[in-house]
């Protein structure tokens, strides 16, 4: 039997160790009300864990919802049903970003990615340098309004415009290596 | 002496900073000896989860396996880093699959992890290892009259990692007055500040930060203390953004939860990364040193 549009979108996500919970939802809408951006996302939360049941891929994923996630995991220990809702919506934001999904409406794509090349090119985060990256990538402009802040950090010592050369890093870079390989695979 | 190996994280060398040094100040007069994991690199923070969930895991299992080889339980005093060490430990222990690909990728580094490192919170060695009672007997500086709104945040009891309870924790409360502080209620301890939304949705970010900062303020408190880095920086580097947006004078310092101990023993400010700290703690802070 051919499978239908809707199974082939809940089984992408339910066979990931984060998206497993997606087929215990009740739709009792815990998790909305409990999350603090809630109101900012384009679908609710509940709304989200809806549409993925429902196969609605491409509504899903190129949508701006999951991204406003604070990883706060409120609906997390509040859902009566175990579904793991902040693992499930980082689940959804790395198929957005694997498939090239650009949502309109959010720079948090853009900063995440940020993070994670400063960390594959040190080792470790390096904020000054992730923030450099970041607001070349959205809108340089902003990075004027943030100046204040960047410089009272950097005066109290918490900024570096360097980052530290660590050993590590290099081990860390062929061990992701390695891995996307092994993963690969599969 | 009791001994762990020490995992900063990256924030406690740079945006934390005043964590970094008071953790290490502070471990001295409580004969905690934090051995820094050598070499250790990013945990595979939120940001790398989100965006990969199982490369994410082969970054914080570099440092799993490193702190394997020490015998020791792997402390670190960031929130994040404590959720996401944490959580891959957890997934590598329930996937036997991915603890071979994993091993099968660290063995280009001659690392290996065989899932027996137990990731712990600084607070909660503090709070378990150390004991309540321990930690009064070092107050030199009794923080008598101070008071105090312990904030949480969010990783640090969530999910739920068997520290504390995950909405109405307690322990950072009982901490705080084992000093000799007053903690006054604070109904949003363990709610969120925006964590690093607070660079791409900075509205968002800093509404959620003056609901918190009224909180505290509303009732009572003339610091908030948290052990979070993130949570520190937001409250305190940012605190200039929310006054401006919301015509407050929100003026109350933050502190690090290790930074308020080490000034109740008597160890210099200096010593504790105070300066690092953006709203001032002098005129709070000024009876006790």
């Amino acid at each position: 039997m051919e499978k239908t549009r809707a199974s082939t979108f809940l089984e992408e996500v339910g066979t990931m160790p984060g998206g497993k919970g997606v087929r215990l939802c009740i739709q009792c809408g815990t998790c909305t009300a409990s999350c603090p951006s809630a109101t900012r996302w384009e679908y609710t939360p509940s709304g989200v864990i809806a549409m993925v049941r429902a196969g609605m891929r491409d509504e899903v994923l190129s949508s701006s919802s999951m991204w406003h996630c604070l990883s706060c995991y409120f609906c997390t220990v509040r859902c009566p049903r175990g579904v793991k809702p902040t693992e499930l919506f980082h689940v959804l934001e790395g198929l957005a970003s694997q498939h090239g999904y650009k949502a309109r409406g959010t720079r948090t794509p853009a900063m995440y990615s940020s993070f994670v090349k400063t960390i594959k090119g040190n080792g470790r985060v390096h904020e000054f340098g992730m923030m450099l990256r970041y607001y070349l990538k959205t809108n340089p402009l902003v990075s004027l309004t943030m100046l204040p802040v960047g410089l009272k950090l950097f005066s109290h010592k918490r900024l570096s415009f360097l980052p530290k050369k660590i050993k590590g890093r290099e081990d860390l870079s062929k061990i992701i290596q390695k891995f996307r390989e092994v993963r690969d695979k599969s | 002496m009791k001994y762990y190996a020490y995992y900063p994280g990256c924030s406690a060398e740079a945006t934390g900073a005043g964590l970094g040094v008071s953790a290490l100040a502070i471990a001295k007069p409580l004969d905690m000896e934090l051995i820094e994991l050598e070499d250790w690199t990013c945990c595979g923070t939120t940001a790398y989860g989100s965006l990969d969930e199982s490369e994410a895991i082969v970054v914080a299992a570099r440092n799993l396996a490193l702190a394997e080889k020490t015998g020791l339980h792997l402390v670190t005093p960031c929130s994040n880093c404590f959720l996401t060490l944490s959580k891959a430990n957890e997934r590598l222990k329930e996937q036997p699959k991915l603890m071979a690909q994993v091993n099968e990728a660290l063995a280009v580094a001659n690392l290996e992890y065989h899932g027996s490192v137990r990731v712990r919170h600084l607070t909660e060695v503090l709070v378990k290892d150390i004991g309540l009672e321990v930690i009064s007997t070092k107050v030199k500086r009794p923080l008598n009259g101070l008071k105090v709104a312990p904030y949480y945040g969010c990783q640090l009891v969530r999910p739920d990692y068997g520290f504390d309870d995950p909405e109405f924790p307690h322990s950072l409360d009982r901490l705080v007055e084992s000093l000799g502080a007053t903690v006054v209620p604070f109904p949003l301890k363990s709610h969120c500040c925006g964590g690093s939304l607070i660079i791409s949705e900075e509205d968002l970010a800093l509404d959620l930060m003056r609901k918190l900062l009224a909180n505290a303020v509303g009732n009572g408190a003339e610091c908030i203390v948290t052990p979070c880095p993130l949570c520190q920086t937001n409250l305190d580097a940012y605190r200039g953004r929310v006054n401006s947006k919301f015509k407050t004078n929100y003026d109350l310092p933050v502190l690090f939860v290790t930074q308020l101990m080490g000034v109740a023993f008597g160890i210099d400010g200096k010593d504790l990364g105070l300066k690092t700290n953006i709203v001032p703690a002098g005129k709070v802070l000024a009876n006790y040193i």
